[in-house]
């Protein structure tokens, strides 16, 4: 087969298993179906490998193939095409999200077991992995922003998943609220850049950009903004980052699935994609390069204090996000893309611990509450090392060298760009720091009665389930949590998924280990082909190991510090809170993003929206528009009715004086 | 004779028509009174005609004619309607159709 085929193949498989599971979800046996959407998304994967290596036989320049089923629309200068693009950087994220996917599920069939809504569960996954892979692998902008908003209806769907909860209603229409203005941004992107170019189609924009706009052309930087903005508000970037912690609301797989490992890199890919447009206007790639880089630094001091488990590793997720966004913004592509990939194995990984956790302390997701889970768990806290190991940067996994490679290649841009560099080392010692913080806190030190109960051989159950976020008593109807939870000792899916996941977190570095080996790079290389960049960034090799030795250092004095801090010397993080208090409340306190973004947007809007309701809606449009209107016919009907009074002589009067009238007239006129 | 005597004939005929059907309540004699005018407009038609010596006026006047019986046909059948049903024979009564 051809690569075209594998590139249906790849977006068919997941839909026809969120169609099925759907229909099915009444009739068939429930366990049936969750290992039916597993399926579904491995025969995904396995088309996706298959594109891989359809497209490796192809000459290299030769690997950027458009695969179109029809002409959607072709009229007035519009050409809509349902076609899909087939090069490397499409290929390559599609393997991995699938890849991630597939493990995913696995997971979820053992832990989402005892839930009543298992089928739907399965039914939104699958739809959210065909939105997905619809948006990587779109061959222009109308498909392009399909998939963007299909993302985020199964975004919404999947946070919302346990709709008892009112929380978990209220986090996902946040969500969907900001994401929807990231749709705006990147349609209204799309526009200015269509404007210029004429076209719809990515390959053909690219080819025309240079010629249709000058560098930093005002137009093309106002595309690329708002692109941006779509780009910011999908990967949760400041400012538009404040829905993803309360995304968290979310099931456990879906948290791993969407808020880590693939929807929210989405931006990431958006960037790569356009890198034509951003290097032709090179302002809007600086503001996504800072834009990035704040985000890391602000996330990382939030994951810090926050102590909700699935929170930290939300922030830790941001943070992560902002290295990628800085990275391609900043014309690291081969870098962003390769910490997306190493990202999304331990940050899955991660996640799928938590949820072991959290199964473990029967849902409750408090550190406070957390402790000396090492003994009860041992597989889960493995996992839980491996991930923060490489999400901290540890030599020799993953996360050491996908993030050493985007500092590098930032650092070898040798203008301001500098400055990132080092901001990208302050944030990878906070990232080792609260990711050991949140392992040895919970892992570490006296186990708590969930903790022993455990290593006697029974697990946790509350006699009566609670939002573990508000304590309200759980309505137990459909859309809650199941009454039983699941721990990956007991699961072997769970097992199998993690396990694997935790080869990818330890091994995924070994793709770009620097002055070894450069697949990733090479591989990606017939996207970047025609990128000003994308060759000539190569840092010097003394930098190089300058820069691994520093994130070595970094790291480690972060997990060191974290190993002070919260295991040896535990009186001492409460000494330091109350010594830096203002600064404690400030992080507590997210920098106050919520509470700005309420003072300036939701208030106003919500004030304008009561008064159309209250004053414009009742009088304008109640009163005087539909009251006026009603009211003229009422008063003209009751005027004519008058005249009807029954009585036939007055009608026969009536009549002859109408004619007599008529009559004279004529008569007159003649005259 | 000249035209103007019958139109006058004519006229008055049309008035004793106009002002019987304003004035009678029995609707048998309303009837009468239109068919009256009718008669008027007639005369008027078939003067008309003569004076311009053609035959319009005349076919026009045999339609009015046509016409006039339907009416009386249909008036008729009413008030043998009203009758049966032991209605007053009374417009004034008969004024169910106010607005």
């Amino acid at each position: 087969m051809d690569v075209e085929t594998y590139g249906w193949l790849i977006l068919l498989f997941p839909l026809a298993g969120s169609v099925f599971i759907g229909l099915l979800s009444q009739v068939a046996p429930w366990k049936l179906l969750g290992w039916l959407g597993t399926l579904a998304i491995a025969g995904s994967f396995a088309s996706a490998l298959g594109a891989l290596f359809a497209l490796q036989k192809l000459g290299e320049e030769e690997r950027q193939v458009v695969a179109m089923a029809y002409d959607y629309a072709k009229t007035v200068g519009v050409d809509a095409e349902v076609s899909l693009l087939l090069d490397p950087l499409s290929i390559f994220m599609s393997v991995t999200i699938t890849g991630v996917s597939t493990l995913i599920h696995l997971y979820s069939v053992a832990y989402m077991a005892s839930d009543r809504g298992y089928a739907r569960f399965f039914a939104y996954l699958n739809f959210f992995v065909f939105s997905m892979l619809l948006l990587i692998l779109a061959g222009n902008f109308v498909l392009l922003i399909v998939g963007w908003a299909f993302v985020g209806a199964a975004s919404y769907l999947l946070i919302s998943f346990w709709y008892r909860r009112r929380t978990a209603t209220s986090a996902g229409i946040k969500a969907f609220v900001i994401n929807v203005v990231g749709d705006i941004g990147l349609v209204l992107g799309t526009y200015f850049i269509f404007k210029g170019t004429g076209t719809l189609d990515f390959l053909k924009t690219f080819e025309r950009v240079d010629e249709v706009f000058e560098v930093n052309d005002p137009n093309l930087v106002a595309g690329c903004l708002l692109l941006l903005v779509g780009a910011f508000a999908k990967s949760a970037q400041i400012p538009f980052h404040t829905w993803l912690a309360d995304a968290m609301e979310g099931p456990t797989p879906v948290s791993a699935l969407i808020h880590a490992a693939t929807m929210v890199t989405a931006g990431v890919y958006l960037i790569a994609r356009m890198h034509p447009l951003f290097e032709q206007a090179p302002t809007a790639a600086d503001v996504g390069a800072i834009g990035g880089c704040l985000t890391l630094l602000i996330a990382a001091t939030i994951a810090l204090v926050v102590t909700d488990l699935k929170r930290v590793i939300a922030y830790s997720t941001m943070s992560q996000i902002g290295y990628m966004v800085m990275a391609v913004s900043s014309a690291a592509y081969s870098a962003g893309i390769f910490h997306f990939m190493t990202h999304a194995f331990f940050k899955a990984l991660l996640f799928m611990a938590a949820g072991s956790v959290i199964g473990a302390m029967a849902g409750a997701q408090d550190l406070d509450r957390m402790g000396g889970f090492r003994k009860a768990m041992p597989f889960t806290y493995g996992c839980m090392i491996i991930g923060g190991l490489a999400l901290a940067g540890f030599p020799p996994f993953s996360g050491f060298f996908s993030k050493d490679e985007i500092l590098a290649v930032i650092g070898a841009r040798e203008d301001w760009h500098v400055v990132l560099m080092l901001l990208g080392y302050v944030g990878s010692f906070l990232t080792a720091l609260y990711t050991f913080r949140m392992i040895f806190r919970a892992f570490h030190n006296e186990p708590v009665p969930e903790a022993v109960e455990l290593s006697e051989g029974h697990l946790h159950h509350p006699d009566v389930p609670r939002n573990p976020v508000t304590g309200e008593e759980e309505d137990t109807d459909v859309g809650f949590p199941g009454p039983e939870h699941h721990i990956a000792e007991h699961e072997w899916p769970m097992k199998v998924a993690m396990g694997t996941l935790a080869i990818g977190a330890i091994a995924g570095g070994a793709l770009q280990i620097p002055e070894v080996t450069h697949i990733l790079h090479d591989f990606l290389e017939p996207t970047f082909a025609e990128s000003r960049y994308y060759k000539e960034l190569e840092p010097a090799s003394g930098e190089i190991f300058l820069g691994l030795g520093a994130g070595a250092l970094v790291s480690i004095a972060g997990i060191a510090l974290a190993f002070l801090l919260y295991v040896k010397r535990r009186d001492r993080p409460a000494r330091i809170r109350a010594k830096v208090a203002p600064l404690h409340r400030l992080f507590v306190n997210k920098w106050y993003f919520d509470e700005i973004i309420d003072t300036l947007i939701v208030r106003p809007f919500a004030f304008f929206g009561r008064f159309g309701r209250d004053t414009f809606e009742r009088v304008v449009v109640n009163g005087l528009l539909v009251g006026g209107v009603s009211g003229l016919a009422r008063a003209g009907s009751s005027a004519v009715r008058a005249i009807q009074t029954g009585f036939l002589r007055a009608y026969a009067a009536l009549l002859l004086a109408g004619v007599a009238v008529i009559a004279l007239y004529f008569l007159i006129s003649a005259s | 004779m000249s035209t103007g005597w019958f139109v006058m004939v004519s006229a008055i005929v049309f008035c004793i028509g106009a002002s019987g059907v304003l004035v009678r309540r029995n609707p048998l004699v309303i009837l009468l009174c239109i068919e009256l005018m009718l008669n008027a407009a007639n005369l008027a038609l078939v003067a008309f005609a003569r004076a311009h010596g053609n035959h319009d006026g005349q076919i026009f006047a045999i339609i009015v004619m046509v016409v006039a019986a339907c009416e009386v046909a249909i008036g008729l059948g009413i008030i043998v309607a009203l009758y049966r049903r032991r209605l007053p024979i009374d417009v004034d009564e008969l004024r169910e159709l106010q607005g």
